[in-house]
């Protein structure tokens, strides 16, 4: 049994591995990175159930918090970004190459 | 040492201010050249002040001398410890013996005139301060050199002279020949100064020290190699000093200074200072007679090459410059028979410093009166405008020349005798020597003094002032009696420093040798008066005689030394400046530009783009999980 969850879990891994690198609309980037938090979970809870233990269980708790959390504030910065640049698309945001010029406009 | 201080101790007191000296002269190039133009009012008299008070000094010296006993005549003054070091160490020492006091007295004797001279001739040169503190400067080296009683300080006083004279063939630094002459005269003596430091250095490993005495004794006890490598060291350095063949080149172009210079420097005092070395080490040339051969070789080659030069030049000062080198081919030839020509190499030495400045000196005083013409072809018939000049000119060409009775006729006959004496052939070249000597004075004599006058009208020349006739009146003087007064007295007196035979010098004596050299004399007298006794054309045609273009270039030995070595060394340091460019420059900058276009396909990576930086990480963290899987699978 404990196989074909960790096998389901990789799949969903690799599922939100491929979305956050193919896709360029940040929110369906957010959906991917939660796929991959949740495979993770799977995972925990795979492995607490084989082990008869609940630190698993409770690891994954934790990691509903932080993806909670994390969407929050991601989607925060994403409203903001949109109301300045009218765009979400997430290869005109390259401001961090520090190179002048490199955004198609200016934030201020 | 020990014995030699105590004798320092019991010398009289006139030995131990024999520091000032060299301290006057100093005193005044440092006041000179320090205090600027507030001194040039006083430069002429400071500068005269300089070497007349040393000359005073050793004029007292030279009496104490003569009245004390001949073993206590030589006098090591100690002065201070210069450095020490394990196992030795080098005194600040002047040695006043029977030889040094000799060229004292020369030095500053003919500098004193020679100064007196420079006060009329440089009387409008606007730096003449700085050339009576560069003359002092000269003066002080040059005794630092003859009374240095170890190889060490005589080489300061070497660099000294060099630097000097250097220094004073670029007076006039503003005529480009001026400085390429006094670059030219530095780097050629640079040659031979490193022969002298090779000695210096074989001595310190050899004997640990460089004392003539601890040299002298302990030459006897060094094998047979050693002294043959210092006689040639040695001799390397007096070649480049005195002007001798290969290294003679630099001696003709030095011309370029003022007249005074070339007197004092260039034929009276600091091309002798060959000779001296080389009479000063005979203890290490007695045991070299193959060193001791090659420097009588040279000097009997130089003899020539100097008297062919002097005849074909037309430019009066270059056909003394060339005497001068054919003069000091006979002290060479002298210096190199050993004890035989030691006394004579000095006596002509003395005879030559005089009587050569003082046809320096009228040579300077027939250019002050035409406006420094230099060239004998626009001189003539200048007897009748500079009748004094003409009058000591005579005294000088008599001596010269080796007329009977006169100082040159005493000095250069003992050597041709001596030479004969040694070998045929040498006393053949010498007697040749001679018969040239006569021939290109003579020539010299009659183009500039007799004949029709081909100066150009605008030209006035004049007498020089009294202060520049009194100089030469006295060297013409001296150049006539001072072989009398040295000839009989001069053999004993050195024999003590410089252990040569003494023989006997009668005034007039009568041999073959003698009749050899007076009828080389005559012969030479004769041709010269035969072949310009006419007056010379205006603008004579260029000649077409071989043997006269030879001369006139200096029979190509300029190029000679041209092709053989300025121009490879040319050559060389382009060569290297190529490695430098091509090779090290071209290898740093390929590392850096190398840094510069890695850093340009790094840079790539930080576009900003956030999905590429998403790929790294997967990529990396697909690494790492692979090596953890192959690790386990190990």
């Amino acid at each position: 049994m404990t196989s074909e969850y960790l096998i389901l879990s990789a799949v969903l891994f690799c599922i939100g591995v491929g979305g956050v690198l193919i896709r360029r609309n940040p929110l369906v980037i957010f959906m991917s990175i939660e796929l991959m938090l949740n495979a993770a979970n799977l995972a925990l809870v795979t492995f607490a159930r084989a082990r008869g233990d609940l630190g698993g269980q409770a690891g994954a708790f934790f990691v509903m918090v932080c993806a909670a959390a994390e969407v929050v504030v991601g989607l925060a910065i994403i409203v903001t970004v949109f109301r300045s640049k009218r765009s979400i698309d997430i290869d005109d945001m390259t401001l961090l190459s520090g190179a002048p010029g490199a955004e198609g406009g200016s934030l201020a | 040492m020990l014995s030699l201080d105590i004798i320092a101790m019991q010398a009289p007191v006139i030995f131990q201010v024999s520091w000032l000296l060299i301290a006057v002269p100093l005193l005044v190039a440092a006041v000179l050249l320090l205090v600027g133009d507030h001194a040039n009012g006083v430069a002429p008299l400071l500068g005269v002040a300089g070497v007349a008070i040393p000359l005073g000094l050793a004029v007292t010296l030279l009496v104490t001398m003569l009245n004390l006993g001949e073993q206590s005549r030589a006098v090591t003054v100690s002065l201070y410890e210069w450095m020490s070091f394990v196992g030795g160490g080098v005194s600040f020492a002047l040695l006043i013996d029977q030889l040094s006091i000799l060229f004292v007295l020369l030095i500053t004797g003919v500098g004193t005139l020679i100064f007196i001279y420079s006060c009329g001739y440089m009387a409008d040169d606007p730096g003449r301060r700085r050339f009576f503190a560069l003359m002092n400067l000269f003066i002080a080296a040059m005794l630092v050199l003859v009374l240095a009683d170890s190889y060490l300080l005589l080489f300061v006083g070497w660099e000294g002279v060099g630097l000097a004279s250097y220094l004073l063939i670029g007076f006039w630094q503003h005529k480009v020949s001026a400085s390429l002459a006094a670059k030219k005269a530095f780097m050629v003596n640079k040659v031979g100064d490193l022969g002298l430091f090779a000695a210096i250095a074989l001595m310190f490993t050899q004997f640990g020290s460089s004392d003539f005495h601890a040299v002298n004794a302990r030459m006897d006890s060094s094998g047979s190699v050693v002294p043959v490598i210092m006689g040639f060291t040695l001799l390397l350095a007096a070649l480049a000093k005195s002007a001798q063949v290969p290294l003679h080149t630099w001696l003709l172009d030095a011309m370029e200074g003022p007249t005074p210079v070339s007197a004092l420097i260039h034929a009276a005092t600091m091309v002798t200072a060959g000779i001296y070395l080389i009479v000063r080490s005979h203890a290490i040339f007695a045991l070299a007679p193959s060193a001791s051969l090659t420097v009588t070789i040279v000097g009997a080659v130089t003899i020539f090459v100097g008297a062919w030069i002097g005849a074909t030049k037309d430019d009066i000062k270059k056909v003394l410059a060339a005497s001068t080198m054919s003069q000091l081919g006979y002290l060479m030839v002298a210096a190199g028979l050993g004890p035989v020509g030691a006394a004579f190499a000095i006596f002509h030495l003395l005879a030559h410093g005089v009587f050569k400045a003082n046809l320096f000196l009228g040579a300077g005083s027939v250019m002050h009166a035409t406006g420094g013409e230099t060239d004998m072809r626009v001189f003539g018939r200048l007897r009748r405008v500079l009748p004094w000049t003409c009058l000591a000119f005579f005294c000088g060409y008599l001596a010269i020349i080796g007329f009977p009775l006169t100082s040159g006729f005493y000095s250069k006959d003992h050597i041709i005798a001596a030479a004969f004496e040694q070998s045929m052939v040498t006393g053949v070249a010498l007697a040749v020597g001679a018969a040239l000597t006569a021939l290109y004075m003579t020539r010299l004599w009659l183009l500039t003094f007799f004949g029709a006058s081909r100066w150009d009208e605008d030209v006035k020349p004049h007498e020089s002032s009294s202060i520049m006739v009194f100089p030469l009146v006295i060297l013409g003087l001296a150049s006539l009696g001072g072989g009398v007064a040295l000839n009989a007295w001069i053999q004993g007196w050195l024999q003590p420093a410089i252990g040569n035979d003494v023989i006997a010098a009668p005034l007039i004596e009568l041999t073959w040798q003698s009749e050899v050299a007076f009828g080389a004399v005559t012969l030479g007298v004769l041709t010269g008066w035969l072949l310009y006794r006419r007056p010379l054309a205006v603008q004579p045609s260029a000649t077409t005689n071989p043997l006269v273009r030879a001369g006139a270039n200096e029979l190509g030995l300029n190029q000679a030394i041209d092709a053989l070595i300025v121009r490879p060394g040319w050559a060389l340091t382009s060569a290297v400046g190529a490695v430098e460019t091509h090779v090290i420059e071209a290898g740093i900058d390929g590392i850096g530009s190398c840094a510069t276009r890695a850093s340009q396909q790094l840079h790539r990576m930080q576009g900003g783009n956030v999905r590429s930086y998403a790929g790294v990480v997967v990529i990396g963290t697909v690494i790492v999980v692979a090596a953890l899987v192959i690790g386990i699978w190990l």
